[in-house]
């Protein structure tokens, strides 16, 4: 037992005069600024472009921009209600493949493969494929399903964006798992439940609020990628149709699209799309604090 | 809640061993490894029926590796393994034959800390029932009612069952556990160290629980704390470096032991 510890100190806490070196004080006062000054460029960075976002975006801001579809080249009006419900179509199949395939691998390298070397290789594969350019996995899936296809396709799209959501889940899924005290499994292995039972009964509603948020993030990510779908889903001008086998407007190759046309009225949506889709991804992360927070504060 | 007041004395005349009881679990020649590491040494010791057996001992001594051999929990992780005999009922259950959660369902186990899934509190105690038996919903209830009788947790519970397990107190987590493993009925319970997370007052009331569950369950239970040994147990095992340095019954050994080892720990010279 360490005397001191339990001892409660009579000195005085306040800073002495004289004790510090004044080149210390310097120092300190020195990191201070560059941190704040730092951190001051980066806010200002960001909310720059957010500020930008708003000015410009807010006013194609209307009715009509939920209403009606992208107008042709060079004419007026028009919105952008075909691109907004072909990236929920794509971004929903996307996740709806994804979060099994996540899932499962995650758990597999967090309840099965603990230090198995196969284990180690697909982490290190999956963590490879977190960084991996997102044009990359376009053109895999262009070669893939496009090419042989025939046409740009919707099911395309949503592959692609599956493909770059599942790394993202499996890492969450599986640092979440290892969250979960090893004593919670012996503790269910312990009533004899075998390990399949353990795990979907325990391990994953111990770990469920983290996993959720991991689904949200990877939404979140899947929700703007634009590079993926150049290649694969493409465009449509029409109305959204549920005939996934051709092209379909989505809002990142619109904004793409249309930003770079030298037509006013285009730029102006392509404005309020980005607008839209940052708020909504905002929004997402926003839920994914409230997911995750019940769990930390337990 | 005289258990926990009492001042650490060691209290002999309530406990007294009957010897005539038949033995329930029948070690020999135990070895354990963790990987290369030898962690108990020809280890054969016997337990009675319907007694208490604690297992006492400094860290790392093995009183831990010798009550995860009796459910096999050890084989979680592929680098432990056990060699020799321990045999329940006459039937070896390290033998490769066994069927682990069948084996588990027959003998159960309380932790350390406790251990609630993050389930209702009458969901945590149907968990184990419902892995092997298809009850009817009104037969659950009056088992699970039974389970959290016998852990004298009833009382406290009875109108919130369908709350978080994870929101009651350590102590009645600790006490939900033991309703968890009392409800597949098991013939013997193993303790590892369950008060060592608890207040005196919950620490007492787990005592006294230990207590009555001996009437129906053999149980062995490893422990840091002599007094809680003297205490509620019948026999007493010592054990130092991964053997087994002294068991007998537990007056016996508390007043008049045979080691000098034994008498070193209790006396609390070394520990």
């Amino acid at each position: 037992m360490d005397a001191s510890s339990t001892i409660p100190s009579t000195r005085s806490t306040a800073p002495r005069r004289g004790r510090v070196r004044p080149g210390r004080r310097i120092a300190d006062r020195s990191l201070r600024v560059a941190c704040a000054s730092a951190t001051f460029v980066g806010a200002l960075v960001l909310g720059s472009i957010l500020v930008m976002l708003i000015v410009e975006g807010v006013r194609g801001f209307t009715p009509a921009l939920f209403a009606n579809p992208t107008p042709g080249p060079g004419s007026e009006g028009g919105g952008i209600a075909n691109a907004i419900l072909g990236s929920l179509v794509l971004t929903g199949i996307g996740i709806v493949i994804a979060t099994p395939v996540g899932v499962m691998a995650g758990t597999f390298l967090a309840e099965y493969g603990r230090g198995s070397k196969l284990a180690a290789l697909i982490r290190f594969l999956n963590d490879i494929l977190l960084s991996a350019p997102s044009i990359l996995i376009g053109l895999f899936v262009y070669t893939l399903m496009v090419r042989p296809m025939g046409t740009y396709s919707g099911w395309a799209g949503g592959v692609a964006l599956a493909i770059i959501a599942v790394p993202v889940i499996v890492r969450t899924t599986e640092d979440m798992l290892r969250l979960v005290p090893g004593t919670l499994r012996e503790a269910g292995a312990a009533l004899g439940a075998p390990p399949s039972k353990v795990i979907m009964s325990v391990t994953w509603r111990a770990a469920s609020a983290g996993i959720v948020t991991g689904i949200i993030l990877a939404l979140a990510r899947i929700a703007g990628e634009t590079a993926p779908l150049l290649f694969t889903a493409l465009n449509n001008n029409s109305w959204f149709s549920p005939d996934l086998m051709g092209g379909v407007a989505n809002l990142p190759v619109m904004i793409y699209q249309f930003a770079l046309s030298p037509y006013p009225n285009w730029q102006g949506l392509a404005w309020a799309g980005a607008l839209l889709i940052t708020g909504s991804i905002l929004a997402l992360s926003i839920v994914a604090r409230f997911v995750i927070k019940p769990q930390t504060a337990r | 809640m005289n258990a926990a007041s009492a001042i650490p004395t060691v209290e002999l005349n309530r406990n007294r061993a009957e010897e005539s009881r038949p033995v329930r679990i029948a070690v020999k020649d135990l070895n354990f490894y963790y990987g290369s590491f030898h962690g108990l040494k020809d280890v054969s010791i016997n337990f009675n029926d319907r007694q208490v057996t604690a297992l006492i001992g400094p860290s790392g001594c093995g009183k831990s590796t010798l009550l995860r051999c009796f459910n096999r929990i050890y084989s979680l992780y592929p680098e432990q393994r056990a060699e020799g005999e321990i045999l329940l009922d006459g039937e070896n259950i390290l033998a490769s034959s066994v069927d682990l959660n069948d084996l588990r369902s027959r003998i159960g186990m309380v932790f350390q800390k406790p251990t609630p899934f993050p389930m209702s509190i009458y969901d945590n105690v149907a968990f184990g029932l419902r892995l092997y038996e298809k009850l009817p919903k009104a037969e659950l209830d009056v088992r699970v009612e039974e389970s959290l009788r016998k852990a004298a947790l009833w009382d406290e519970v009875k109108d919130k069952l369908r709350q978080a397990g994870t929101g009651l107190s350590g102590g009645q987590q600790q006490r939900l556990c033991i309703a968890r493993t009392v409800a597949q009925r098991p013939e013997v319970i193993l303790f590892d160290e369950p008060t060592s997370a608890l207040d005196p007052i919950s620490t007492g009331r787990i005592e006294e629980l230990i207590e009555q569950l001996r009437d129906e369950f053999t149980i062995v239970i490893v422990t840091h704390n002599m007094q809680q040994a003297a205490r509620i147990s019948q026999f007493t095992a010592f054990m130092y470096l991964g053997q087994l340095v002294e068991f007998g019954p537990t007056n016996r050994m508390f007043m008049n032991p045979a080691e000098r080892r034994t008498q070193d720990y209790i006396t609390g010279r070394f520990g």
